[in-house]
């Protein structure tokens, strides 16, 4: 084990992070700032209550997934891709690092990091509308899951990507899509069928649907069926990072 | 003893390149050890598997008898790399840099040796200067800062002084000596022949992926080294007359300058009879001098019979 090498490398990346604080969280909890003055005061006002819950407050939980998704995604694939791409990964390849611990370091740094921001984004919103949270360890729990996932998802695109347009790709065109489609903005049970059973088919459903739970206590889909998607969030990419250093190891010639 | 045992070492690029053709080298504690070979001959490929940045295809690397695979936390902690090329974190500081390095290999904080070798690479005035703010040849003390942070044993130094001025050339030599003074064993690369000669107490030189010619550089002058006769003619020459066509000579400046190589360890260099022999074709001669090859004749000659052959 190199605790201290693991150290070194979360230290770096959370200070880059700090270094990007405008990039990294003044934008995104702008961004969901906005969220909240359109859909939840503007337009919200006019809308009836969602699932039993006042509409501002509904689309509270979700929102702070969606930026906690494409945070996580942007921030842990860029993490890694940027020395493969200035060739400053050299050093830690040459490290007395286990590949584990290399993933578990960086990977690490953008949880905590999208852990934070969610709290943020959680603060703003408070500020905004009502918000009650009725099981507030699960809801960390959760967050921290998710976050674990798709942090670790990025990390899986950083080490795959070899250009920028690739690493892109997955959170511009798969991400953001599945979660505006996730069931952040209305409940499924308000959708008419087919498109009810085709939401189904949207992992990020299960994930939203819990992580409300957490919040109103009201889901969309069983509790049992979000943690298992939560496991499985965290399970598939991880094993395909294990893959990729048992065989072929992207990152060494 | 050896602290790098490298046996059977080959390297097959992904494209199919074969960088290394099975490479063995064992390199000394405490040695100076250069590596010698044009562009694209596998230096930095050998460099880069020893430290654990390339995977190797074949083969066996023992670093200090740690294997560097089975055993690569121990066999890692013990070597610290300049790279080639300057990749740098340019918004890190230098000291966060050079702190990062030694917190990556494992070893605790310590402030008092890193201030020690900012101030011995005079880097020290530049610490709160972040990498994109600093010169080339700034840049380059980093890489050799960071590579010392975690107080190797081994150094490699992968072409250390390509693109750098006479000045931190001349330090940089000098810290190799410091180095090696305290009993660190460090392999470079390099093109400059003169700094090889200079530096190195042993030399290997590696063409195409193979170790052609390996020794102390005594040894390998005296297993390859030629010496040639020079001979100032007193008039110049056309041509080679017929009757000196059995000897290996070279007309040069313009016919006015016979060289004459031959093999200093020979019994017989043949000088003598050569003497004789011009005397015979009426050739005069005004003066004569003998040059012992150097390393980069002997390298040049190395690499041309590869390109030959
Ligand atoms: N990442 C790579 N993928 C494919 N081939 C490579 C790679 N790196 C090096 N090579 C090839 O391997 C051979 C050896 O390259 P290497 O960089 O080890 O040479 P070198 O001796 O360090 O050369 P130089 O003096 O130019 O630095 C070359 O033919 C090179 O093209
Ligand atoms: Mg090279």
């Amino acid at each position: 084990m190199n605790p201290r090498g693991m150290l070194a490398i979360y230290r770096f990346e959370m200070a880059r992070w700090k270094r990007t604080l405008w990039q990294s969280v003044v934008a995104p909890v702008l961004t969901t700032a906005l969220y909240f003055l359109v859909f939840g005061s503007a337009i919200g006002s006019r809308m009836s209550d969602m699932a039993g819950i006042d509409y501002g407050s509904f689309i509270v939980p979700g929102l702070i997934l969606l930026s906690v998704l494409t945070q996580s995604v942007a921030n842990a694939s860029f993490g890694i891709y940027f020395p493969k791409f200035t060739g400053t990964i050299y050093e830690i390849l040459s490290a007395p690092l286990s590949p584990l611990e290399t993933v578990a370091s960086y990977v690490g740094a953008a949880v905590t990091k999208s852990f934070l921001l969610a709290l943020i984004t959680l603060a703003t919103a408070a500020l905004f509308v009502e918000v009650r949270v009725e099981h507030p360890l699960l809801m960390l729990a959760f967050l921290l899951a998710i976050a674990a996932g798709f942090c670790l998802l990025g990390f899986l695109i950083g080490l795959l990507a070899d250009n920028f347009e690739q690493l892109q790709f997955v959170p511009l065109l798969v991400v953001t899509p599945l979660a505006f489609l996730g069931g952040i903005f209305y409940a499924v049970g308000t959708l008419a069928e087919p498109w009810r059973t085709v939401t189904l088919f949207n992992p990020i459903v299960y994930l939203v649907s819990g992580y409300r739970w957490t919040f109103y206590g009201v889901a969309d889909v069983p509790l049992g069926a979000s943690v298992a998607a939560m496991a499985l969030a965290i399970l598939l990419p991880l094993l395909a990072i294990a893959w990729i250093f048992r065989t072929g190891h992207r990152l060494k010639q | 003893m050896s602290v790098i045992d490298i046996r059977g070492l080959v390297k097959a690029y992904k494209g199919g390149t074969l960088a290394l053709k099975g490479v063995d080298l064992s390199i000394g504690k405490g040695e100076i050890f250069a590596l010698l070979g044009p562009n694209g001959a596998g230096k930095t490929t050998l460099i880069s598997i020893v430290c654990g940045i390339v995977t190797k295809t074949a083969g066996s690397v023992r670093v200090a008898g740690d294997d560097i695979e089975t055993d690569y936390r121990a066999a890692r902690r013990r070597i610290g790399l300049v790279p080639q090329e300057l990749t740098t974190d340019a918004f890190e500081t230098v000291w966060d840099t050079v702190a990062f390095t030694r917190g990556l290999f494992g070893c605790a904080r310590d402030d008092a040796y890193l201030e020690r070798l900012l101030k011995r690479l005079t880097l020290w005035e530049k610490r709160h200067s972040r990498m994109l703010e600093l010169s080339g040849g700034m840049k380059r003390r980093v890489m050799i800062a960071k590579a010392l942070a975690h107080e190797p044993e081994i150094l490699f130094l992968d072409e250390p002084t390509a693109g750098v001025d006479v000045e931190l050339r001349r330090d940089m030599w000098a810290l190799v000596r410091a180095l090696r003074a305290d009993g660190t064993t460090i392999i470079l690369t390099t093109h400059y022949i003169e700094e090889a000669e200079e530096m190195a107490d042993r030399v290997g030189v590696i063409r195409g992926g193979e170790l052609v010619a390996l020794g102390n550089k005594a040894e390998l002058m005296a297993q390859l080294g030629r010496r040639t006769l020079k001979i100032f003619l007193d008039a110049p020459l056309a041509a080679l007359p017929e009757r000196l066509h059995g000897w290996d000579l070279d007309l040069a400046d313009g016919g006015r300058e016979l060289d004459y190589h031959f093999d200093s360890k020979a019994e017989e260099t043949g000088i003598p009879r050569l003497m004789r022999q011009l005397d015979e074709a009426g050739i005069g001669w005004r003066d004569l001098t003998t040059r012992q090859s150097s390393l980069e004749d002997i390298f040049v000659s190395l690499v041309r019979a590869g390109d030959a052959s």
